[in-house]
């Protein structure tokens, strides 16, 4: 149970937490969310993608990797910070070929739920349109690069999870890739499996299994049932539950 | 087939300007016409910008995503692509027979589809010209001055269309780009409450289809045009059922001639390419389609509401029927070539595809549950459906990995492009008064090129009414005229 003497102030809200716990999982657990694409509460944290960022004292930090401490003035909600996050945002729109009207994972994916969310009404910046290979050959699962906002999820769960280290980043800057580790290179010449958590969890259409299609229809997605704010909490409430409960 | 066209003793001799791929305003419609030394029209030449980059577009895909990805050509006729494809990823998953449902799903969007088109384009597009005449005041020619003059037509229009939207709204989740169509099958049953909303109002959509029939046939049987504006023989390319009713899902290709012999029958239209071929123009990006037995020179045909009433033996609901058989007395009971007729025969089909909705609401499988099925995987597969404008081809190669290699599409207004332009010579040949491009030339070039109700927007990818630019070029290659209609319908002289 948290030690209910233990709070910091988060916006216009005394949030409570355990020792050790981030600032992120403490306002989750209160019901307050915090914008973020590159982490998922079910897996480590990693502080990449930035849209987490929130003001500490005065300075910025990545809330899902920053611990909270008592009596900490904590700024999330702000007119700064979203704005920063909806740049964030476009940021990764334009530097990918996002597609979303065709892409599958539309109505389920988190790039678009946070676009919408975040109030973001075009992607205002110039695309790059890099040319990024899409890798088919494994006949269950297929990774479209175009789609990656190289938020590592993969990399990490395949580490950390299915024990098996299928994927690794490489690269600076736009030039940045997700690579597969196998002697070609492919995904059909890898360890992957159709079941392994680094496939089913990207945030995005990159990684995905084959033949999804569309079989989902209008109104039942995941974020036709739900804002991705709530659907997040939601989540993240029932698995403390489990854990804590 | 009309000895004008592009047969003049040598076409080059015709000294035509040089086209620039027009002038990038997309769905601009560019018209030149050739005149000979006489001062006579020789040829005419309908510009239009395709859309190229598609197949790029398209390459390197997944299969499953292609259904969804076409429905970005066209913000018109989404619905028609979507269904192609879908037929042709169909073919991809092994799915050969659909289930019951889930084929009556499709045929019931298609026909909804149908409905809003047909809708759309008589009463927003067609009839302000039919009813207040092709050379009325320009502020009178839209669906105002229909709502001014018919008040009760313009609402009856209005509703149609609507009721063809719900329909594709219910089945796809949208009016428009909805997703319904996954490989093998659909994505969602009907639900008990969207099918009895839409059956309470089908009987009085089927009531205001009679009636547009008979105002169509009205405006057709009266107007001393119908007769002569555009009126040309050509042969006539469709699908039909097996048994040679209409079918405007599925079928086999059928082709006639002008005087109504069959040119092709009972074709598997997966092998479509070995009947109909496309050749390539030099001024244009535009193909140009043609029956392969008949050659580049004679092979052209029309596809469409026309061309589908042409080559049906029958109807399959019995009120559209009776007014296909109207339809084809009123031509003596041969073939009906005059372009005018293209806006009877749309009516006659939204009256079919009303009963086809009415029909397919009452029949037990529309609720049913099962909605895919799959077999054999292939690496290709060819998708057709009669879209409201006529034959759509959507044709697909994947590779083992299950991406796009190939894709070729063939769309209505590329099958109907040298028939367009054999309307246009036809009536500037007609109305063409010496050497000066009138307002009224102008109007009637539009209304003989809205007949096909061509989707510029699929050709082109691009929205709006279509602007129009007309050049009179003599025999020396030089401009001799040049009007221009914008989308406003504002006509001025092209140069600022
Ligand atoms: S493939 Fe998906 S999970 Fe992996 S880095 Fe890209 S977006 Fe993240
Ligand atoms: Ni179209």
């Amino acid at each position: 149970m948290p030690d209910s003497k233990k709070t910091f102030q988060l916006d216009d809200r005394e949030v409570p937490f355990r020792e050790g716990q981030t600032i992120f999982d403490a306002a989750m657990a209160a019901g307050i969310f915090i914008p973020h694409l590159c982490h998922n509460p079910d897996f480590e944290p990693h502080s990449s993608c930035r849209l987490c960022t929130v003001i500490v004292n005065g300075r910025p930090f990545a809330s899902c990797t920053q611990p909270a401490v008592a009596g900490q003035m904590v700024q999330s909600n702000t007119p700064e910070l979203r704005d920063m996050r909806r740049m964030l945002t476009q940021m990764l729109f334009v530097e990918g070929n996002h597609n979303c009207p065709g892409c599958i994972k539309s109505g389920h994916c988190r790039l678009q739920a946070t676009a919408y969310e975040l109030g973001i009404p075009d992607n205002h910046y110039q695309q790059f349109f890099p040319l990024r290979e899409v890798d088919a050959s494994h006949p269950g699962i297929i990774l479209d690069r175009d789609r990656c906002i190289l938020c590592g999820l993969c990399v990490r769960i395949s580490r950390s999870v299915d024990k098996k280290n299928v994927f690794a980043m490489t690269g600076r800057g736009i030039d940045t890739t997700i690579v597969v580790d196998s002697p070609s290179g492919l995904l059909v010449d890898s360890t992957v499996s159709v079941d392994d958590q680094a496939v089913l969890n990207c945030p995005v259409g990159a990684l995905m299994l084959k033949r999804m299609a569309f079989d989902v229809p209008f109104g039942d997605r995941t974020y036709d049932q739900a804002l991705y704010s709530e659907d997040s909490v939601a989540r993240f409430q029932a698995t403390e539950a489990n854990r804590h409960g | 087939m009309s000895p004008f066209l592009e047969t003049a003793a040598n076409p080059r001799s015709l000294r035509r300007v040089v086209i620039e791929p027009v002038t990038r305003v997309e769905g601009h419609g560019k018209v030149t016409l050739l005149l000979d030394d006489e001062g006579r029209v020789r040829q005419a030449r309908l510009h239009i910008v395709e859309f190229r980059g598609f197949e790029k577009f398209i390459q390197g895909r997944p299969y499953w995503e292609v259904p969804v990805l076409v429905q970005r050509l066209c913000g018109i006729c989404p619905v028609s692509h979507h269904l192609a494809a879908g037929k042709a990823v169909d073919m991809l998953v092994g799915a050969r027979r659909l289930t019951p449902t889930a084929e009556k799903l499709r045929r019931l969007l298609h026909a909804g589809q149908i409905v809003q088109s047909h809708a759309l384009h008589f009463f927003h597009l067609a009839s302000p010209d039919l009813l207040f005449g092709f050379d009325s005041e320009r502020d009178r020619r839209n669906i105002v001055g229909v709502i001014g003059a018919e008040p009760e037509l313009a609402r009856k229009g209005v509703l149609l269309r609507k009721y063809g939207q719900e329909v594709i709204r219910h089945i796809t989740g949208k009016r428009v780009h909805g997703k319904a169509v996954v490989p093998g099958g659909m994505n969602k049953e009907l639900t008990q409450s969207a099918r009895d909303e839409m059956r309470r109002g089908i009987g009085e959509i089927i009531g205001w289809s009679r009636e547009a029939v008979a105002i169509g046939r009205r405006l057709f049987e009266s107007s001393e045009q119908s007769a002569q504006f555009a009126v040309f023989p050509s042969n006539y390319m469709g699908l039909v059922a097996p048994n040679g009713e209409s079918d405007l899902y599925d079928g086999v290709l059928r082709a006639k001639d002008a005087a109504g012999k069959i040119i092709f029958d009972q074709v598997d239209y997966t092998k479509y390419n070995r009947f109909l071929r496309e050749e390539v123009k030099p001024w244009t990006y535009m193909k140009f389609p043609f029956i392969v037995s008949l050659g580049e020179e004679e092979g052209w045909y029309r596809v469409g509401p026309l061309a589908r009433l042409n080559v049906a033996d029958r109807l399959g609901t019995p009120l559209a029927e009776a007014e296909r058989q109207a339809f084809r007395a009123a031509a003596g009971g041969g073939m009906q070539h005059a372009t005018l007729a293209y806006h009877w025969a749309r009516l006659i089909e939204m009256l079919h595809a009303a009963e086809r909705i009415e029909r397919l609401l009452d029949d037990p499988d529309i609720l049913g549950a099962d909605l895919v099925t799959s077999g054999e995987r292939a690496f290709e597969g060819v998708g057709v459906v009669e879209a409201p404008r006529g034959t759509l081809f959507h044709h697909y190669k994947v590779d083992e990995n299950d991406l796009v290699v190939r894709a070729n599409l063939i769309v209505s207004t590329t099958h109907n492009n040298q028939a367009m332009n054999e309307s246009v010579r036809s009536v500037a040949a007609r109305y063409l008064d010496g050497k000066e491009l009138t307002e009224g030339l102008l109007n009637h070039i539009e209304v003989a090129i809205r007949a096909y109700d061509p989707c510029l927007s699929c050709a082109t990818h691009a929205l709006g009414r279509m602007p129009l630019q007309v050049e009179l070029v003599d025999a020396g290659g030089s401009v001799i005229s040049r009007m221009v209609k914008g989308s406003d319908g504002r006509v001025t002289d092209g140069e600022g």
